[in-house]
């Protein structure tokens, strides 16, 4: 198991390392523009460009330029080059906002889906069990950014009753306000994963319904309900979880883009989104690696809780 | 987005004895017609599949629209005034609010902040965003079955050259990898060789959207393939003296129908999503070429003078989305009932 966990963390540095070159590549091998030319403006000169250059070390190589990206990505001075802020200052700003996004949506999301899901499980076939499999369909069928401004605009500004985005820090104005400005958006970002969990647990829960052990649990006596929620719903849960650990790893490292972005939330995402419509590159580098990591770290967790599980995986 | 199997972690393969189809009960009947007569069965699939062809035709009918309108999707009307009812209405008002839905051919579903008609857009937009959306998906499925099946056939160092490279692509966060290179190459262009793509065109954001999709089909397809090659049938090819190049194509690609027509129709759904939340961010389709995506971002700021320009398009893309899903669920239950496939986005 120990050397199973050693591989797996091995191979999360390798991924890391790679997808900051590759990122890195994007904006310096890809034609569009030299950064100086951007920040030194349009009625700049030769020589101004050519300082400006010598400053932010643009006439280096390119590998000396990763190499000095990276350094400062580790010791938290990197600076923006649209308007000159500390990119990592900037990302610890949003985290906590784009942590509550995701930590409140996963759990929303969760709970509804293992809810509907086992509702419907053992509803199969009524019309009940339709009608959630069609809401189910049309929530994954929605563009979130479309459902959020909707929400937002509809239930917040003209009905009044959430407030029309923006974050609200608990510091300032207090729990009740902080959970009510994030009611919509974890909503609407759960919306889109409840349908897909519910589906995934309906199956799961009719593939282990017939199983002998839950006969036997029958058999013995035991209650509906504790057949359903210690026998079946235990089993079927596994790859659920396995699942909620990779989509919370992708909704933490920019899977929420789009409704930060919408609610104006003033998380990770959303910096990432306003710096990319300026070509800002170091914000652009620095989130995506924020974002890679949480996938990268959460993939590796569920494959060494899966292994720890099942000794087959972890020696194959 | 991801597709994920949701019985196995993401190491093992999510579709490995995937294409298996139930014993039939007639001796006589392919598992392709059987499968066929199972979708045919299946009424809510067949409905919504006859909508996204109803869809499609409405977008390839765009240019009649066009004309009974009396208009292109570019054309501004901003001084123009229209009839309706008897009564004469400015396009576009002197506060800048666009007119509503007129419901006659003229300004059908009203205009835009432009004076445009978004009835012409909604139609020359649907040719982009389905555009995209079959495009990119013959690229990933192009890529995933070329990819996956090398990776599968040969292993050894083919499959850790493939299977590493997918494996940082997975890594990195869709959104964040689609819009940072949609950007980048909106303003540079892309040039590959004798290839060069101009930076507005919509070629781009179809290559990465396909691209970035190829590591949901990858892997399936190589596990199905590492457990097809040691199949008797491959044995027999081999042992008749059929080389790698041949197995592939003739023995192992038409056992891999099952699991791309499964596919196919979600990855089609999931391309047109992320074309809208690309335009949206400003990384997809570049004005003023419309595309549903781009309709929605210009038209979610102006929610509450024109609700219509918000409305419309989201309508027209869930119905499209949601028809491809229900259709391709049915699909996926009538080839392998008993497969977890699943495609998801964020």
């Amino acid at each position: 198991m120990g050397r199973f966990v050693i591989r797996r963390l091995f191979g999360m540095v390798i991924v890391m390392f790679a997808v900051s070159v590759l990122t890195f590549l994007i904006f310096n091998v890809i034609p569009n523009g030299d950064p100086a030319d951007r920040m030194a403006g349009k009625n700049s000169t030769p020589v101004q460009i050519e300082a400006i250059k010598k400053e932010w070390g643009f006439d280096k190589p390119v590998y000396t330029q990763y190499v000095t990206t990276m350094e400062k990505v580790a010791t938290g001075d990197l600076i923006s080059y649209a308007n000159q802020t500390n990119v990592v200052e900037e990302i610890k700003r949003g985290i906590p906002r784009t942590f509550a996004l995701a930590i409140g949506a996963a759990l929303l999301w969760f709970a509804m889906g293992t809810a509907l899901g086992l509702y419907t499980a053992m509803r199969a076939g009524r019309w009940t069990d339709t009608l959630v499999t069609v809401l189910a369909l049309i929530g994954v069928s929605m563009p979130v950014f479309w459902l959020g401004a909707l929400a937002s605009y509809y239930l917040g500004f003209k009905a009044g009753i959430f407030p029309n985005g923006g974050y609200s820090e608990i510091g300032e104005a207090g729990l009740w306000e902080w959970v009510k400005h994030m009611i919509l958006p974890w909503t609407v970002l759960a919306t889109l994963f409840v349908g897909v969990y519910s589906r995934v647990l309906r199956s799961n829960v009719l593939d282990t319904i017939n199983d002998d052990y839950v006969r036997t649990a029958r058999a013995k006596g035991l209650t509906e309900r504790r057949v359903m929620i210690h026998h079946v719903l235990r089993n079927s849960l596994i790859p659920i979880v396995t699942l909620w650990g990779l989509d919370f790893g992708a909704v933490l490292g920019g899977g929420a883009i789009l409704t930060e972005t919408v609610f104006d939330l003033q998380g990770v995402g959303q910096y990432f989104a306003e710096s990319i419509g300026q070509l800002d590159v170091p914000p652009v580098l620095a989130v995506t690696l924020f974002g890679a990591f949480f996938i990268v770290l959460l993939n590796t967790v569920v494959d060494i809780v899966y292994a720890a599980l099942d000794p087959r995986i972890r020696l194959s | 987005m991801s597709i994920a199997d949701s019985s196995v972690s993401s190491d093992l393969s999510p579709v490995a004895d995937g294409g298996q189809i139930e014993a039939a009960p007639d001796p006589g009947v392919s598992p392709g017609a059987l499968a066929l007569r199972r979708l045919r069965r299946n009424r809510a699939a067949l409905a919504f599949g006859g909508l996204f062809i109803v869809l499609v035709a409405l977008a390839l009918a765009a240019p009649l629209w066009a004309d009974v309108a009396g208009t292109t999707p570019a054309k501004n009307h901003l001084s123009d005034t229209v009839v309706v009812d008897g009564k004469t209405q400015q396009v576009v008002t002197f506060d800048g609010v666009p007119i509503s839905p007129t419901w006659r051919d003229k300004f059908f579903l009203g205009a835009d902040t432009n004076g445009r008609d978004v009835a012409v857009r909604l139609l020359y937009g649907a040719r982009n965003s389905l555009f995209i959306g079959i495009t990119a998906a013959l690229i990933t499925t192009f890529l995933a079955v070329l990819l996956g099946t090398l990776a599968g056939y040969f292993r050894g160092w083919t499959d850790a050259i493939i299977s590493r490279s997918l494996d940082v692509l997975w890594a990195f966060p869709v959104l964040l990898l689609g819009v940072a290179l949609g950007v980048s190459l909106a303003l540079g262009g892309l040039k590959i060789g004798p290839l060069e793509i101009q930076g507005g065109s919509k070629w781009i954001p179809t290559l990465i959207i396909g691209v970035v999709g190829v590591v949901y089909l990858a892997r399936p397809i190589r596990g199905q393939v590492l457990s097809l090659r040691e199949k008797e049938f491959v044995e027999a090819a081999r042992a008749q003296g059929a080389g790698p190049v041949r197995i592939m194509f003739s023995e192992l690609l038409p056992n891999l129908a099952s699991t791309i027509l499964v596919f196919f129709p979600l990855l089609v759904a999931n391309s047109i999503l992320l074309e809208a939340a690309l335009s949206f961010l400003g990384a997809g389709v570049q004005p003023p070429e419309p595309s549903w995506g781009t309709m929605l971002a210009d038209g979610i700021v102006l929610l509450s003078t024109s609700p219509h320009l918000t409305i419309v398009p989201g309508l027209m893309l869930v119905l499209t989305v949601l028809s491809l899903n229900i259709f391709g669920d049915g699909v996926r239950d009538a080839l392998d009932p008993r497969a977890k496939v699943r495609l998801e986005h964020s």
